[in-house]
């Protein structure tokens, strides 16, 4: 049999031998990142070093190659992030020659405007949206494309793809325009934004496979790694970093883990893991019984928890 | 496969995942119908609820003193619903199988959220239609089904839940059955494909498996339905039409003279070579290149997001289309269509909006109101001075430029459009050409 080349192949995935796209979720997200640049003026790309937000830049690749990508990123740091994330983010900003703009959480500490959280669960998961909606005011973003998913938690599964926020970044759940067919409505007042969520429509899996399938390099922390660890509430904690409080009577032991996600440390637990390469992630997230936020104890304080933060103006 | 094969893996994704097909699916039902148990029960029995949603779900049944589990838990998100115990707005539920990955657009089957059922169906191509088995075909179901079916959704199952509680009779079915086929009668999209199943939800007969209680049933459950819908024949086919989104002018020393228009493909193919003309300019090329990142094809297919170069220099920009020569929409500055109003003011003759038609955005004046449409067939209303909160209604309307469209009924994409308030910026109305 002839051997198919890897230009054939894709024209024919392109093609679809039903006459239907390959994978519609891809081009519905290329055609939301490009309606965010035709739309607003100062579009920005909220870049966490996550999995999702990493898939983000690379649709937004597609979505405007050969030119680049028309905006820049902007990551809201904790000061409480892996550093493995930092060390990646500031390696692809510099492969792909973008521009990034970075805020911190403890400037908005020192300044007063946000106080820290003490004990136990102390996390700064909370006080990101300060800084967040500072630096929405210090640029003048009109659009902030985020990597949000409606599969990730309840509240979520309510959110729309272009989402208004007023001028205090606040999200009125009952007061949202209604999307229709793929029409996206940007029109919005000086003063406020919109959130976009271009993978609003993807699982935890789907994210998982088109990393796999368009071999995108992610931090070393997704993969199975040995890490210093404790255990509470049944879910295991980085014990490497001071930043997560620890009791003296947690003991702390060495575990085979990965995350994933890679949130605030503070609030991020790992799982015990075997997979070192994406496709042992692939198969592991298949047969996974515990959904992604599972591991993210910040949801977990009450039920209605993250609707309360969103209304807030938490991304 | 046989289908307790299915349904006894652990999780129903193939490898190929990124390949898989994606069934976007709308629900309707009113109050109580059991609507949030169905999907609860779907997602369930296809393994995809997460043991700690499970945990939290028994826990939340538990507390609340109830003799099963309640699967609408997995589905209502906001608090002011789960205090009100009813799912006020549009929610995304997503499960996969070996076939097909879904999304629901669950929906609440209100009298006063007409505005969302419009909203969920218009981005789906197949939709389930919940009566309660006790109660038959009432009001709500004649609003449900008038509704898919003027938005043209292809695939309606129409789900008669609850059987567990008239004995699982196949006479109760039969009877809702007749009375439905009444009411399809009066359809005005009569090609739509419409399919009875018995189900129970909150047992668990004919959702994913096959009922023991039913015998006289024959048919489908209603996951096998769905699994074996072709998307071919599902998506709605037209002529193909090309709005430009985005201008692509990389301007950098490789590519110094591109000039790539960004943009999705609806309706049908373009290819390489194809003789196109530009709108409005109504200038001739002919298509060049088209990329999909950095690759080239022979050919971009429906709903694929391409860049498209063209063999001549012309002006194109946002808003303008691309379309085969010989194979022209209707370019026209007015034009009448059936309106969804979904704003508390009132739409009245004389008054400006913005129509957001694809990607292209024109002043539109009201020029008449023609009449009413009653959403559960009782007729039309032509004494009508302007439109509320979730009016369905006939109405003309006088552009400031030219749009290029077809009719709905041609080209579900190029056949609709979204009224925007100037002053509020927000999305007040859809409306489909007729």
């Amino acid at each position: 049999m002839e051997t198919v080349t890897k230009e054939q192949e894709l024209d024919t995935a392109l093609l679809g031998a039903t006459g239907d796209v390959a994978n519609a979720l891809e081009n519905e997200a290329i055609y939301i990142i490009r309606e965010v640049a035709a739309q607003f003026e100062r579009p920005v790309l909220l870049f966490s070093g996550g999995k999702d937000s990493i898939t983000l830049v690379r649709l937004a690749q597609k979505a405007f190659w050969p030119a680049k990508i028309p905006f820049p990123l902007m990551h809201i740091d904790t000061g409480h992030n892996f550093p493995e994330t930092i060390e990646f983010r500031d390696r692809l900003v510099e492969e792909l020659g973008l521009e990034l703009i970075v805020r911190n959480v403890q400037d908005s500490i020192d300044q007063g405007k946000v106080k820290e959280e003490t004990g136990k669960y102390a996390s700064r998961n909370m006080l990101q949206t300060t800084t967040l909606l500072d630096a929405i005011e210090e640029f003048k973003f009109d659009a902030c494309i985020g990597g949000a998913r409606r599969d990730e938690e309840k509240a979520r599964a309510k959110e729309r793809i272009f989402s208004v926020r007023d001028d205090f970044g606040q999200w009125d759940e009952k007061n949202q325009r209604p999307e229709l067919f793929d029409m996206l409505n940007g029109q919005i007042e000086l003063g406020q934004n919109v959130r976009v969520f271009p993978i609003s429509n993807w699982t935890e899996l789907d994210v998982w496979s088109y990393i796999e399938a368009e071999n995108i390099e992610i931090p070393s922390i997704y993969f199975a790694h040995k890490r210093k660890t404790f255990l509470r509430d049944g879910l295991i904690w980085s014990a490497e970093d001071d930043v997560v409080f620890r009791a003296e009577d947690e003991l702390v032991e060495e575990r085979i883990v990965r995350f994933r996600t890679v949130g605030d440390m503070s609030c991020t637990a790992a799982v015990e893991s075997e997979a070192n390469t994406i496709a042992k992630v692939v198969s592991e997230i298949r047969d996974s019984s515990i959904s992604e936020r599972g591991a993210r104890i910040d949801d977990k304080r009450s039920e209605a928890a993250m609707e309360k933060r969103k209304q807030q103006g938490y991304f | 496969m046989g289908f307790s094969e299915v349904s006894s893996q652990k999780k129903l994704v193939t490898n190929n995942h990124i390949k898989m097909k994606v069934l976007k699916l709308a629900t309707a039902g009113s109050v109580d119908d059991g609507k949030s148990t169905l999907i609860g029960r779907l997602l369930y029995d296809t393994k995809s609820l997460t043991t700690d949603k499970l945990e939290a779900i028994e826990k939340t049944s538990k507390q609340r003193g109830y003799d099963y589990l309640d699967f609408s838990l997995a589905t209502d998100g906001l608090v002011a619903e789960r205090e009100q115990g009813i799912t006020i707005d549009v929610a995304h539920i997503y499960f996969s199988t070996a076939t097909k990955s879904y999304i629901i657009a669950d929906t609440p089957g209100h009298v006063e959220y007409t505005r969302n059922m419009v909203t969920g169906a218009s981005t789906s191509q197949a939709a389930i239609i919940l009566i309660d088995a006790r109660k038959g075909v009432i009001e709500q179901t004649y609003r449900h089904f008038f509704i898919n079916n003027m938005l043209r959704v292809k695939d309606v199952i129409v789900a008669i839940n609850k059987m567990d509680l008239v004995d699982y009779a196949e006479e109760t079915f039969n009877s809702i059955k007749a009375d439905f086929e009444e009411l399809m009668r009066k359809r005005d999209y009569q090609e739509q494909k419409i399919t009875f199943i018995p189900v129970s939800a909150l047992k668990g007969d004919n959702v994913v498996n096959k009922s023991d209680a039913m015998p006289w049933y024959e048919g489908q459950t209603l996951l096998q339905h769905l699994e074996e819908l072709d998307l071919k024949d599902i998506y709605n086919t037209g002529t193909p039409r090309f709005p430009v989104q985005y201008v692509i002018r990389p301007k950098t020393d490789d590519f110094h003279d591109f000039r790539g228009f960004a943009g999705k493909v609806y309706g049908g193919e373009l290819s390489v070579g194809d003789e196109v003309v530009a709108l409005p300019s109504q200038t001739r090329s002919r298509i060049k290149e088209i990329h999909f990142h950095d690759k080239k094809f022979q050919t971009a297919s429906r709903r694929s997001s391409v860049t498209i170069t063209l063999e001549d220099e012309i002006n194109v920009s946002r808003g303008d289309m691309l379309v085969k020569v010989g194979d022209l929409p209707t370019i026209d500055k007015q034009f009448t269509a059936t309106v969804s109003w979904m704003d508390s003011d009132q739409l009245v003759p004389g008054k400006k909006y913005v129509v957001q038609h694809g990607v292209n955005k024109v002043l539109a004046k009201v020029d008449r109101i023609h009449h009413k449409i009653s959403p559960d067939y009782s007729g039309i209303d032509t004494d009508v001075s302007g439109l509320g909160m979730n009016d369905i209604a006939q109405v003309s309307f006088k552009l400031n430029k030219p749009i290029f469209y077809d009719k709905f009924k041609d080209h579900r994409t190029n056949g609709s459009f979204i009224l925007i308030d100037s002053q509020s910026n927000s999305t007040v109305g859809a409306g489909f050409i007729s």
